[in-house]
């Protein structure tokens, strides 16, 4: 199998204005003909559904939670990036390009991540349009800030609260369609699988969170934004209910798996405190603009942070980073976090954490300008631990936060299925091995806004719709697997809950899939991911009927998606014999314990197909071609 | 610690709920409420029993899912904080506390401590937005906005949408959520040309979905986990005021949310 990426030909800043002109058009008068689906609400799903029923298409908008308004991308604290270059600091479309190429260790394919920088302008003018609540300098003008991996101010934010402010501004485009009777929303809805006709993504099953009932939704095409997978660890800063189950169906029925193992842990969360724990809280990566990073130069030096003397403070970042310093790659600041932890140095009861310190900062620009720039997250971070970060520093230690990889899509967003279009966190297009802070924001609100709208019109324009209804013999098969499954589900009454499988997967994949892996390591957790699997359907237990609301049974069904995709992770991570990105294998590093990529054998996309249950999966590359930003070992010093 | 928690139990909305206590051993003072429920479910899934159904998401207090009320406040004892952020160490040993969900005609009961809450997202589809198309923006600059404005705006867009203030109001009165949208977008540059218009219709839908008139008592200020303030209410009826006097449009509500149905019927 070969895969064909249609990138434009041609150079890469006409790239996207050739492939739109190249695109065939709908008439607007035959555009309300065509049914699309979107499965997620976030800012992806939102943005993607208000533009396409802006257009007139006839949209179905489904999520899980009970408002569109509450998905994931609302908890995006720090910002949106954009090359605007307001501030006059030297900032372009073609650095905020490289910064994202060289961001993502060289795993990104460079047309879309052109695309992405060129597309950043047009999202903040729409977001202002709609009435989003960015910060403003006194004479009224758009207010910046910095953020890792770059050394520009291009982050556009909203208080700690940027994903929730543009996240409403999508929600609200997308009620004002509900209102306009282009799209139908429909929340408390799961998709369960997705049904392909003569090879084409033509509908889904769901179902109905309340009631139990599956049901069918036929379409032309199929969009999914339906977030990342980041909830395989169990513990991450992912929401409860974030999961792959509409990604893994998808890949179930013929899309393709991309680079799974790329996985983004969060440097700055706050850190692990006991067994009941059910999630992790990140503090925004902005604290790192004000803040700085340090542990004690001696081992097990139990003193309180106030009492360590200056020169008896270790602050590693800005010592080995001394360009960056503070504002390294996430990826970067995360596994020096861990380095000093395991050389002992860790702070706190667990000794898995470091501080956060803003006493400098107070001292420099007044606690006012502080508590004006962070005081949410502050207070945010005293609720929880009950300690004040105006006067001692934060501790913080990194967490699972976001996944690079995703469903395989081409340049125009569709998946090795036809018809199916994949989305924001759920594709794997735009930030190669590791993602730069605030530019999943960027992402999601460019596919949505900018991209779906025109390449979902190309593949309508050029494609011919068979009717299909629930009668459809492929349809009624879909639905009786998707019963199946649920009712083996329920059929088991074993004597361990779903969350207790959960937690004990998320251990093994945060031991051995998490910030540092290795080859002997990935085997040991395959070993165990799949006789954990075996017990799962053995033994879990799940009470209550299929034919009401039972959250137990919504989380079985999660977690059976969880344990497949958990293996293929470290099949992956196992594959790829290199360090990149967020993907550090302890084998290959840098004498300085840097990440050493192999980019003569592994720049490529691993795009992993599956082929029946028992069966490996089956590995197809897609080589990556650097024209414009040259493979270089990544260097922040 | 030891608790005594009395939760409200309601297997749908047809069938009577009641409370069911359940006594706690070694509650951590550490964990959230909602870790507590989660603990509490453990065990109950152990013992072949159904857990308490509740919504919750982010648990970051920022998505707006969770949400009941706690000795008869919404969203427990601490000021500004939801449910998922509220830690076991505010409340005392031994204590008894009596967990149920919001109670508003406009918030139908679905299951436990689950409420339907689509009448607010009807309030918003009524006129909660900036009627631009995708593509039809100027520059982000173009349009000046002071700092002080945006700062207000933002005081009230911080909204999450949780519907505390309704079960904290005497009158399940949704004002400081529909004053929310209406203040923050009233407030900006861009949301002038439909001012009139949004308060109306979102007023009337409002009314439509059977919730409260407001008596400007404040409960929902307080309750409120964003402290979305009280003004917001004021800046509500003023617009209202205004657009009824320049008399704009007539006003069409949607569909009223409790005479949808989930499909059971």
């Amino acid at each position: 199998m070969t895969l064909d990426a249609k990138i434009p030909s041609g150079p890469i800043e006409q790239a996207w204005d050739k492939a739109r002109f190249d695109m065939k058009l709908v008439n607007p008068a035959n555009k309300r003909k065509h049914s699309l689906i979107v499965v997620g609400s976030g800012l992806a799903g939102a943005s993607a559904a208000a533009s396409l029923g802006e257009l007139g298409y006839k949209v179905k908008c489904f999520c899980f939670q009970d408002s569109p308004r509450r998905a994931h991308s609302i908890a995006a604290q720090g910002g949106i990036n954009a090359a605007k270059n307001y501030p006059n600091d030297g900032d372009s479309i073609y650095r905020l390009f490289y910064d994202t190429v060289k961001g993502g260790d060289f795993r990104a394919r460079e047309a879309n991540v052109y695309r992405l920088a060129q597309i950043s302008v047009d999202i903040i003018d729409q977001c202002v349009a709609q009435g989003v609540p960015f910060a403003r300098e006194y004479g009224g003008t758009l207010d910046n800030r910095s953020f890792g991996g770059a050394q520009v101010s291009r982050t556009f934010y909203a208080r700690g609260q940027t994903g929730q402010q543009l996240l409403l501004g999508a929600y609200q485009a997308l009620e004002r369609q509900v209102h306009a009777r282009t799209v139908t929303m429909i929340p408390r809805t799961e998709m369960l699988d997705l049904i392909v006709i003569d090879g084409q993504a033509r509908g889904i099953v769901t179902r109905n969170l309340v009631t139990g009932k599956l049901s069918v939704d036929i379409a032309d095409a199929v969009i999914l934004a339906s977030g990342g997978y980041g909830n395989v660890y169990y513990l991450s800063t992912n929401a409860k209910g974030s999961n792959v189950t509409a990604s893994w169906r998808a890949y179930k029925r013929g899309a393709l798996f991309a680079n799974p193992c790329f996985t983004q842990i969060h440097p700055t969360c706050i850190p692990v405190s006991g067994d009941y724990q059910s999630k992790l809280t990140l503090m925004s990566e902005s604290l790192r603009n004000d803040g700085r990073i340090w542990v004690p130069k001696m081992k097990g030096d139990k003193r309180p942070p106030n009492e360590i003397p200056e020169d008896e403070r270790d602050y590693y970042l800005e010592r080995r980073y001394p360009s960056f310093g503070n504002l390294v790659p996430r990826d970067v600041a995360s596994r020096n976090a861990k380095q000093v932890c395991d050389e002992g140095r860790g702070v706190g009861q667990t000794e898995l954490g470091v501080y956060l310190d803003f006493s400098h900062a107070i001292a420099r620009l007044g606690e006012h300008t502080i508590r004006e720039r962070y005081g949410n997250l502050f207070e945010m971070y005293q609720r929880i631990t009950d300690e004040d970060p105006y006067k001692v520093p934060m501790r913080i230690y990194p967490a699972i936060h976001y996944t690079m990889g995703g469903l395989w899509v081409d340049y125009q967003l569709q998946s090795a299925i036809p018809g199916l279009f994949v989305l924001g966190e759920a594709n794997f297009s735009d930030h190669g091995a590791n993602r730069l802070g605030a530019s999943a924001l960027m992402q999601g609100l460019s596919d949505g806004y900018f991209v779906i709208p025109y390449t979902v019109g190309n593949y309508l324009a050029t494609n011919k719709f068979a009717q299909v209804d629930e009668a459809h013999g492929e349809v009624r098969n879909v639905v009786a697997s998707v019963q199946q499954t649920i009712d083996k589900l329920l059929s088991i009454h074993g004597k361990r809950t779903v969350d207790s499988f959960h937690r004990e997967l998320g251990r093994i994949m945060w031991d051995y899939c998490g910030m540092a892996r290795t080859a002997p390591g990935l085997e040991t957790a395959i070993g165990e991911i799949r006789t954990l699997r075996e017990e799962f359907w053995r033994n879990v237990t799940i009470p209550g009927s299929g034919s009401d609301l039972n959250q137990s049974l919504e989380k079985a069904g999660r977690v059976a998606d969880f344990f497949e995709l958990a293996e293929l992770m470290c099949i992956d991570a196992r594959d790829r014999n290199e360090s990149c990105g967020g993907h550090f294998r302890e084998e290959h590093q840098t004498p300085d314990g840097e990440a050493r990529r192999d980019d003569e054998h592994y720049s490529y996309v691993a795009a992993w197909g599956y082929r029946g249950p028992g069966n490996p999966p089956e590995l197809t590359k897609e080589p990556l071609e650097f024209n414009y930003v040259h493979p270089s070992q990544r260097s922040y010093k | 610690m030891k608790l005594t928690l009395e939760i409200w139990r309601q297997k749908n909305r047809k069938e009577k709920g009641a409370f069911v206590s359940y006594p706690m051993e070694n509650v951590n003072p550490e964990m959230s409420m909602l870790e507590c429920l989660d603990v509490l479910n453990e065990t109950l899934i152990e013992r072949g029993q159904e857990p308490v159904a509740f919504d919750h998401d982010c648990r970051e207090g920022i998505c707006g899912s969770c949400g009941f009320l706690i000795n008869g406040v919404a969203h427990g004892p601490q000021r500004a904080t939801t449910v998922c952020q509220l830690t076991m160490r505010h409340f005392e040993e031994g204590q008894k506390l009596v967990i149920e969900p919001w109670r508003a005609a406009a918030f139908p009961a679905i299951k436990d401590l689950i409420v339907d809450r689509r009448s607010f997202d009807h309030i918003i589809e009524a006129g909660g937005y900036i009627s631009t198309s995708t593509g039809h923006a100027p520059d982000g600059n173009a349009i000046l906005v002071g700092k002080e404005d945006a700062d207000q705006a933002m005081d009230a867009a911080a909204c999450i949408g949780c519907g505390a203030c309704v079960a904290a109001c005497p009158n399940a009165s949704a004002a400081l959520f529909t004053g929310a949208k209406i203040a923050h977008l009233g407030i900006l540059p861009q949301g002038q040309p439909e001012r009139d218009r949004r308060a109306l219709h979102m007023v009337a839908q409002m009314n439509a979905e059977i919730f409260g008139s407001c008596t400007n008592i404040g409960e929902c200020t307080g309750a409120c986990p964003k402290e979305i303030p009280l003004e917001v209410i004021a800046a509500m009826n003023r617009d209202y005021l205004g657009g009824s006097w320049r008399k704009h449009d007539n006003v069409e509500t949607t569909t009223i949310a409790s005479a949808e149905d989930w499909g059971t019927d």
